[in-house]
Order: structure tokens, then C-alpha cells, then sequence
């Protein structure tokens, strides 16, 4: 890595943490990797955020909860500009990868999405074979000796757990797998790009609770290497698998802090109301 | 507060709440029976207080079914979580004190002394009417969710620990004055230690009502009274 690079991804850190005003216990000692600063969405004229300020810590799980339209999927497509592919959207304010606004018209998206990467809430599998759907990928960004392809698909597949299920079927198309398997596909083609941060949106809403489990130890396992943001509806998953929790209410941050606070002395009464289940 | 949009979860909790009332209840009438029965030496009521224990007992069992259940079923978050870990605290606390209770009539029988225990007696009864009016005042808190109720009870437990320690002293003398009253007198002792950790369950329940409301834990130590761990009366020579 040469000195600017290096330069470029340590930004500069305010001295003390603090999210809406209060400061946030044991986010001293750690690196924003992703800072979303004072950022406006709009779907034409609808504005779907509001002025939205939230770190994703480097290598930490970050969740965002909050009722159906409340912004947190919306937040997560700007994060790797999925939303420039439709028109009359757009977003107003700052998001720093490393200190860098990936907002800014200069940005290569191609190069932005390949440092972070997305898994959706349907699997999305391509329509090609197992060893395809990861190799397709990594041949879009680098131009590699077909040994080393190999190497990096069997690595792909080994980390997100489903290596030893399709190992003897690589030829096999994508789609026969089951949706768990499918899904468990589409992180590892996420994760042979070698991304920095990774955008789970509702990655387990179609998974039956094995397959949901399997991803879960999944993410527990990829947070030693990747920063991960990750939308969901239980309640519950976001409390075992994330470190930090961002609830957010109609295009709002209402409350961000540690996941153990959130889930179980939360300071703002909509917080608590949502999580105990009265609203939403 | 707001109702969950599951009705069954309010219920649930509900009946966790009325669950504690009722064996709150039980054990306010168990304490009064108990000391009753000592003060009249009265087997047949102190026979009525040992049974009825098992009804405590039962009660007790049922609400740490309820909450596992509803746990199990309803994974409850944020205050509900803490109000389901408060019935079971606030139900073992009870069922202590009902074992305290009938412990107390367990020795109404075994009493038989020449000792005038008039004056002896009014030092327990004065005891056990604090500690009844700290007990009925944080059943009043948990039901009502009062923090400030709640501090009271654990700010009163001193009060309890200073009768407590002159009954103590008083029942020494005793001993000392004659042999024969050693049996009378240790079977008070125990009965007036009985009450005063009555009180401490109370002061626990206070404890565990400050935990539901405020999701911490009181800062610092409650202050504490009692020094008959460490009290010496010299032998008169």
C-alpha cells in the first residue's frame, strides 16, 4: 500500500464519540469506517431521511431496526449507490468510506461496489453455475491465472460456510440450491470481491431458522475481517448479532448506542415502545 | 403505558402482576398469624400457619412457570424483560419470607417457660409491625411501579435493625439472670432474626422494583443497621 493510501484511510476522528448529542460507551478506542453525515434522501419530492448522522464502526456489526418504511433499507442503498441507477432519486449530505465522500459525482461506482458489497433480502443467485456465480465477480475486478480463481472461489465458498455443501456440484446451476444454500452463495460472491464493509439487507427473511442460524455464525465469523451493516426485522436477531443498534423512525435516527443498552434500557420512549412490540 | 400490539402478551404480564399480589397478600396474613400464634401461644393457629405455607410455595412455582413460558413465548425486550426477571425475583423474596413465617410458628410449641413474655413479646410485636408495614408499602410500590415508594422501604430497613438489636440485648440479660430461660430466649432470638430478615427481603423487593423501573441497580449500599453479629454483653459478677 503506498503513503497516500495509507494517508487517505485514517480520517480525522473526533476526540470523543458522540451520536445525537450523547457520547457512546466503548466507541472511544474504535475507527468509523463508513460516517454518514447530516444526510437527506429523496425519493422525488418525498424525503425518505433527514438529516441522518451514524457511524459503522470498523469491524463491528451494525444493525438498523425500525418499522417498514422508516429509512433503514433507503440508508443502506446509498451506501454503495445503488439508488444512482433510478432516476429522481437523490441524496444530499456526506458519506465517508475511509474519509472519503462516496457521494461526490467523482466517485467510481464499479470500484465503490466492490469495497462494499450487498447481499439482498431474496437470494440472488445468477442463473450460471455454483463456481460461476463466485468467479464472475472476482474476474470483473481482477484479472487472475485460473488457479488462482479456483483458490479464491474455494475460499469464497469456505467463508460463508457452504464450501463443504456444493464442493462436489460446482458445476451445478445456482439456482438448484435451497434458499439458504442460495443465500449463503451470495455473501460468499460478495466476499471473493474482498470487500471491505458488507450490507445485509434482511439477509435471513426468507431462511428457515437453521439456515438462519448458519448465517448469523456467519456473521459473527466475517466481523473479525469486514465492517457490516445489516437491516432487520426480528428484533431479536439484531440483539445477538450486532454490537451496535441504530433505530429509526419515519426517515429519522431516533437512537443509536450499544446493542446491549438498546435492547435493554433504551433512553428514547419510541425505542422502547417499538422493541417491546406497542408500535410498529 | 402503551398496550403490545399482542393483547395476549399484556395478559401474560398482567397475570404475573396479580400472581404477586395475591402471594404478596398470603404472606402479609402468614407474618400476622405467625407472631399472633406466638404472642398466645396458640398451637392450633401456629398448625394453620405450617400448612398454609404450601400454598406460598405452590404460588411460587407457578409464576416461575408463567415468566419462563412467557419468555419462551413472547422473547419480552427492554422493560418487559425486566418486569418478567422482577416477578421472579420479587416471588422468591416472598417465598422466603413465608418460610420465615412458618418457621416462626414452627417454635410457638416448643415455648414453655416461666418467663413473663409480656414485655419481651411487645419488643417482637413493635418489630413485626414495621417490618408488615415495609412489606405491604413495596407490594404497594411493585403494583404501582413507585421508585420513590420503593426508596422509602429501603431507606426504613434501619429502623427495623435498631429494634431488632435492643431485643437482642434485652434476651441476653435474661439468659443471664437464669439458666432456665436460655431455651425460651434463644427460640426468640431466632424468631426476632426471622422479622428482621423479613425486612431484608423487603429492602430486596425494593431493590428489584428500583431494577424495573430505572433498568439499573441502586448505586450505592443500603445502610444497615443490625450489629448482632458483633454485639458482647459482659457476665454480671
Amino acid at each position: 500500500m503506498n503513503s497516500m493510501a495509507s494517508v487517505s484511510s485514517s480520517p480525522a476522528q473526533p476526540p470523543v464519540p458522540t451520536v445525537m448529542g450523547r457520547s457512546v460507551e466503548g466507541a472511544a478506542k474504535l475507527t468509523e469506517k463508513v460516517s454518514v453525515r447530516n444526510l437527506n434522501f429523496y425519493y422525488a419530492d418525498n424525503k425518505a431521511l433527514k438529516a441522518v448522522n451514524v457511524p459503522l464502526y470498523d469491524r463491528k456489526v451494525t444493525a438498523f431496526i425500525g418499522p417498514s418504511g422508516c429509512g433503514k433499507s433507503t440508508l443502506l442503498r446509498i451506501l454503495n449507490r445503488i439508488y444512482d441507477l433510478y432516476p429522481n432519486q437523490r441524496a444530499e449530505g456526506e458519506v465517508l468510506l475511509d474519509g472519503h465522500n462516496i457521494l461526490s459525482p467523482g466517485q467510481d461506482l464499479n470500484l465503490l461496489r466492490a469495497r462494499i458489497g450487498m447481499v439482498f433480502q431474496k437470494p440472488t443467485p445468477f442463473p450460471m453455475s455454483i463456481f460461476e456465480n463466485i468467479a464472475f465477480g472476482v474476474r470483473l475486478f481482477e484479472n487472475l491465472p485460473r488457479a488462482e480463481i479456483e483458490t479464491r472461489v474455494e475460499s469464497a465458498l469456505r467463508r460463508a460456510a457452504i464450501w463443504d455443501e456444493v464442493k462436489d456440484k460446482l458445476q451445478a446451476n445456482g439456482l438448484s440450491l435451497s434458499g439458504g444454500q442460495q443465500q449463503r452463495l451470495c455473501i460468499a460472491r460478495t466476499v471473493a470481491v474482498k470487500p471491505e464493509v458488507i450490507l445485509l439487507d434482511e439477509p435471513c427473511s426468507a431462511l428457515d431458522p437453521i439456515s438462519t442460524a448458519k448465517i448469523e455464525e456467519l456473521i459473527d465469523e466475517l466481523k473479525d475481517d469486514y465492517t457490516i451493516a445489516i437491516v432487520t426485522h426480528n428484533m431479536q436477531q439484531a440483539a445477538r448479532v450486532s454490537d451496535y443498534t441504530a433505530f429509526m423512525y419515519l426517515g429519522e435516527l431516533v437512537e443509536y448506542d450499544n446493542t446491549s443498552k438498546m435492547f435493554t434500557t433504551p433512553t428514547d420512549r419510541r425505542t422502547q415502545d417499538y422493541i417491546t412490540g406497542r408500535f410498529g | 403505558m402503551m398496550e403490545h400490539t399482542i393483547k395476549a402478551f399484556d395478559a401474560d404480564l398482567q397475570e404475573l402482576a396479580r400472581m404477586i399480589a395475591e402471594m404478596g397478600g398470603l404472606a402479609e396474613r402468614q407474618i400476622g398469624d405467625a407472631v399472633d400464634a406466638l404472642n398466645r401461644r396458640d398451637a392450633p393457629l401456629s398448625q394453620s400457619v405450617i400448612a398454609a405455607d404450601t400454598k406460598i410455595d405452590s404460588l411460587q412455582r407457578e409464576i416461575e412457570e408463567k415468566a419462563i413460558l412467557t419468555i419462551a413465548r413472547r422473547q419480552p425486550m427492554a422493560v418487559d424483560l425486566r418486569d418478567v426477571v422482577g416477578a421472579l425475583r420479587v416471588s422468591n423474596d416472598l417465598e422466603r419470607i413465608g418460610d420465615l413465617a412458618k418457621n416462626i410458628a414452627k417454635r410457638v410449641e416448643v415455648l414453655d417457660s416461666e418467663l413473663n413474655l409480656k414485655k419481651v413479646m411487645r419488643g417482637v410485636e413493635h418489630m413485626t409491625e414495621l417490618v408488615l408495614t415495609q412489606i405491604k408499602d413495596v407490594l404497594d410500590a411493585f403494583a404501582r411501579r413507585d421508585v420513590v415508594k420503593a426508596l422509602q422501604v429501603w431507606r426504613g430497613d434501619e429502623e427495623v435493625d435498631a429494634v431488632n438489636n435492643s431485643l437482642f440485648r434485652e434476651l441476653l440479660t435474661y439468659m443471664m439472670e437464669d439458666p432456665r430461660n436460655i431455651s425460651v430466649c434463644i427460640h426468640l432470638l431466632f424468631c426476632a432474626k426471622n422479622i428482621e430478615r423479613m425486612g431484608d427481603h423487603a429492602t430486596n423487593i425494593a431493590e428489584t422494583i428500583y431494577y424495573m423501573v430505572e433498568g439499573q441497580t441502586l448505586p450505592d449500599e443500603r445502610p444497615k443497621g443490625d450489629n448482632t453479629s458483633t454485639t458482647h454483653v459482659p457476665f454480671p459478677n
